[in-house]
């Protein structure tokens, strides 16, 4: 019986939670300075949210096995993968929130003597932490779940659990199921854990108003 | 640990993708017979999606209700990892087609819903006012004024849900959906090389349904609505 929290779910679960938060840490590292300078130079947009679609469309599986000649069987070659997934989700999602400060609001911003490093930091910034924070719900969630396909070639995170079980003749269902749920839950509680930030960073922006 | 049918000596190198080239040279027949069978499973996943999610969706945006389904579709269409959604399945369908259909179908459920709902909710409410004032029944209203006018919000979802599930499809093949996914996981018979040549025939399979169907969209868009843009791949229903 290998459906054991302490010997399987438990390390599954932390590893899985660290795939996660090193793939939307760097990513978001990655998108937000990209993000400011596609909203400073409007014409890089176009070019980088292209590339970012195409991008998307890779398979997770495909992607993962494509890297393996460049970084072999390693955390490197999943995060490389998972980032590219998160900065895909997070860019647009950025430039948009930086986009939706209204036209009057940063020319009376202006009128007020802000420079535009300032218009941006006390203006546009605040205004865009909603569709950021929203950016983030969805690349965490989405990276909870592709994750789990880092087992077809690791032996870490809570798709591993679910992987052996499937090798088997006759799948094992108790460890399809709790490793499953967890994976669920992990997904459920990062976004409730987001939305509560949101609330505690724009305490302005009442329910059906932002 | 490694996972069984991955082999340590056969990577490390560039060459692996000259030998791909070689493997996707050689190997034209299998290659297209394993794409076919992953269209039809896709296909077949799609259908079903859309004949399923796409009422519940426009039912529910034409009488402005359910917000929260809408949004709780497009949070689980993320979060349900469909390695977990297959071998759930799994267990209960048993190994084949119907399986990996079904699971496949429900991941790509979730932008259909969404962006349904959403298309036909935010149909501009002047316009819905203007064709009841003139007399039209509700039904009316659905196919003559808020379907045409959320056609590509509406095919957008279907479209992401498209893409899904052809890149989820070769995930199937841990679950016996067949498809290239099949040389993907067998290492052991395919090679390194094997497998990176499926994982490139992979993409660009993914590739050209997505290409694909943004051609069919902008036929299908009326031309008034045209300019909305077909790169958009996140479902519009945004999180905030």
């Amino acid at each position: 019986m290998r459906g054991h929290w302490g010997d399987t779910l438990q390390p599954a679960l932390v590893q899985h939670v660290e795939l996660t938060a090193i793939a939307v840490g760097i990513g978001f590292a990655l998108a937000f300075p990209l993000a400011l300078l596609a909203h400073r130079y409007r014409r890089l947009e176009q070019p980088i949210g292209v590339l970012s679609a195409l991008l998307y469309t890779i398979p997770s599986l495909a992607l993962f096995q494509l890297l393996v000649p460049f970084t072999g069987l390693t955390w490197t070659t999943v995060e490389i993968a998972l980032v590219s997934y998160t900065l895909v989700i997070l860019f647009p999602n950025i430039v948009t929130g930086l986009r939706s400060a209204p036209a009057e609001v940063i020319e009376s911003a202006r009128g007020m003597g802000l420079t535009r490093r300032q218009v941006l930091w006390r203006v546009e910034l605040p205004l865009a932490v909603p569709a950021i924070v929203g950016g983030l719900r969805i690349a965490v969630v989405s990276t909870v779940a592709i994750a789990t396909i880092a087992a077809f070639l690791l032996p870490d995170g809570l798709g591993y659990p679910i992987f052996l079980a499937l090798k088997e003749p006759t799948p094992f269902k108790t460890e399809i199921y709790s490793a499953g749920v967890l994976a669920v839950a992990l997904a459920l509680a990062c976004d409730g854990l987001l939305v509560v930030l949101k609330r505690a960073l724009v305490p302005w922006a009442r329910k059906g108003v932002a | 640990m490694i996972p069984a049918g991955l082999n340590l000596a056969d990577q490390a190198s560039l060459h692996t993708f000259v030998d791909a080239a070689h493997f996707i040279g050689s190997n034209g027949g299998l290659l297209a017979t394993k794409a076919l069978e992953q269209l039809e499973l896709s296909g077949a996943a799609l259908l079903i999606a859309v004949a399923v999610a796409l009422p519940v969706g426009v039912l529910l945006g034409h009488f402005h209700r359910g917000s929260g389904v809408a949004i709780g579709a497009s949070i689980l269409g993320r979060g349900l990892p469909s390695l977990c959604l297959i071998a759930a399945f799994l267990t209960v369908l048993g190994i084949g087609f119907v399986n990996n259909m079904v699971a496949l179908a429900v991941l790509g459920s979730g932008p259909i819903l969404t962006n349904a709902y959403d298309s036909v909710e935010r149909v501009d409410r002047d316009a819905v006012e203007a064709a009841r004032g003139m007399g039209l029944t509700g039904g009316q209203i659905l196919r003559r004024i808020e379907l045409p006018l959320a056609l590509p919000l509406l095919f957008t979802g279907i479209r992401i849900s498209a893409v899904t599930i052809v890149a989820t499809a070769p995930i199937a093949a841990i679950a016996g959906g067949g498809g290239l996914g099949d040389i993907i996981v067998n290492q052991a018979s395919y090679r390194l090389a094997g497998v990176i040549g499926a994982s490139i025939c992979v993409m660009a399979l993914s590739a050209v349904v997505f290409v694909a169907l943004a051609g069919v969209q902008l036929a299908v868009t009326p031309r008034g609505l045209r300019g909305t843009s077909l790169l958009d791949l996140n479902s519009r229903k945004e999180l905030q």
